[in-house]
Formats: C-alpha cells, sequence, structure tokens
C-alpha cells in the first residue's frame, strides 16, 4: 500500500517533470526557460527523496541538500546574465 | 542601468554560511558515509561563486586574500606529505594508521591520517576551481 503510493507519486513527478521540459523546449523566452529549468532541479529533489525512501537507505540525503545549493546557484547565475550580461563582474560601479 | 541587489546580497549573506558549514560537514562525515574531500571542496568552491556572483571580483579578493594556485599547491603538498611520512616509520608508501585518542570536549575519538589526505584533495579541488574561475572572471570582453 505504502509502496503504491510512492510509485504514484513518482508517477506525478515525473509528469510534472515532463510538463516543464515541454516549457524548456517550447518556451518563449529567455526566462521561461530558467525558471522551468529551476523547477526541475526542485522535482529531481522530490524524486530523489521519494527513491530514498523506496529504497530505505539514507545515503541520498545529501544529494537533496547538495541539488538545492546547485539549482539555487544556477538560477542566480543565469538571472545575472540575463540581466547585466556577464556573472562575475569586476568591480561593481557604485 | 545601475541596479540594487539588495535582496541578492542579503540572502547570499546568510547562505553563505549554511553552505560553507555544509561542505565541512561532509569533509568530516567523508569516512563512514557519503562526502569527503571532492565534493567538500566543491561545495565550499560553490559557496565562494555565489559570493562572487553578489558581490564583485574586487570584493571577494579584498576579503579572501588567498592566492588559490598557492592553495592547490599546499594541497598537493599535504596530500605527498602524508604519502612520505609513512617512511618515518619504515611502511611503504601512503600506508595510513589511525589511533583513539582522549580529546578534551569530544572524549574519545578516532583520528585518521587519512584526514590529513583528504584534507590535501580538499585544498587542491577548492584551489583549482577558484583559479579556473577567477580566471575567466577577469577576463576583458
Amino acid at each position: 500500500m505504502f509502496d503504491l503510493l510512492l510509485n504514484i507519486s513518482l508517477l506525478l513527478l515525473s509528469l510534472s517533470t515532463l510538463a516543464y521540459i515541454y516549457r524548456v523546449v517550447k518556451g518563449p523566452s529567455t526566462p521561461d526557460r530558467v525558471i522551468a529549468l529551476d523547477a526541475i532541479g526542485i522535482n529531481l529533489i522530490g524524486i530523489t527523496a521519494i527513491i530514498s525512501i523506496i529504497l530505505r537507505s539514507n545515503s541520498f540525503l545529501e544529494i537533496i541538500l547538495l541539488l538545492g545549493i546547485l539549482a539555487f546557484i544556477g538560477t542566480v547565475a543565469f538571472s545575472k546574465f540575463l540581466e547585466k550580461g556577464v556573472v562575475i563582474e569586476r568591480e561593481r560601479d557604485s | 542601468m545601475k541596479t540594487n541587489d539588495l535582496i541578492l546580497q542579503t540572502v547570499t549573506k546568510i547562505t553563505v554560511f549554511i553552505i560553507f558549514a555544509y561542505s565541512l560537514t561532509l569533509f568530516f562525515a567523508g569516512h563512514n558515509s557519503p562526502g569527503g574531500g571532492f565534493v567538500g571542496g566543491l561545495i565550499t568552491s560553490a559557496g565562494i561563486v555565489l559570493l562572487l556572483l553578489a558581490f564583485d571580483l574586487k570584493t571577494i579578493t579584498t576579503i579572501l586574500p588567498f592566492d588559490f594556485k598557492k592553495v592547490a599547491a599546499l594541497g598537493l603538498l599535504f596530500a605527498a606529505g602524508t604519502g612520505i611520512g609513512s617512511f618515518l616509520f619504515g611502511v611503504p608508501f601512503l600506508t595510513h594508521s589511525f589511533g583513539h585518542f582522549d580529546l578534551p570536549i569530544f572524549g574519545e575519538t578516532e583520528l585518521a591520517t587519512a584526514v590529513l589526505f583528504d584534507t590535501g584533495v580538499y585544498l587542491v579541488v577548492v584551489g583549482v576551481t577558484m583559479t579556473i574561475i577567477q580566471t575567466i572572471g577577469e577576463d576583458d570582453d
């Protein structure tokens, strides 16, 4: 019963990831694609958590925090590139 | 156009400490659970990259005045030193050992010389990653 629920939620998460992939491919503008990639990262966190429950293992808990940090830094880098044209500035103009 | 990165900078100031603490956790947990020098060094560099994204290259080189090429060299020295240090005891190269010690706060702790080798890996990974990123960031367009 519990495993069935876990499999159903895994299926729903993969369907939602597929919808995000549709947005990445089809998205009219670049910010759409960036937001979709960020949300795919968050979905991957959920998939990792459910799979670690299914496998009855807590060796994947580090991966969850790691994916969160990497998704955040990647999205910040993308949005800074979109806003200013550079990712790392040499000197702030202030 | 002048922009104000107040939200990003405030979030970064809080998040970077969590990222550094997490990298230290991964580094010291590497013996008995997933983690180790490599991923710990990568997460430390990710924290520094987040600082570089929120601020600029000049500020970060002021608050972290390390020459990252020398950091990588120091890491190699650590890794080779633990290998050569095993010659002092008449055992083959890179032979590691461990012992139980009574530390003041932690009580009885198992200390292994593999941690010193891992420190070398950590320093090399941080040094090489930050050298690559700073060299690309310094490039004029």
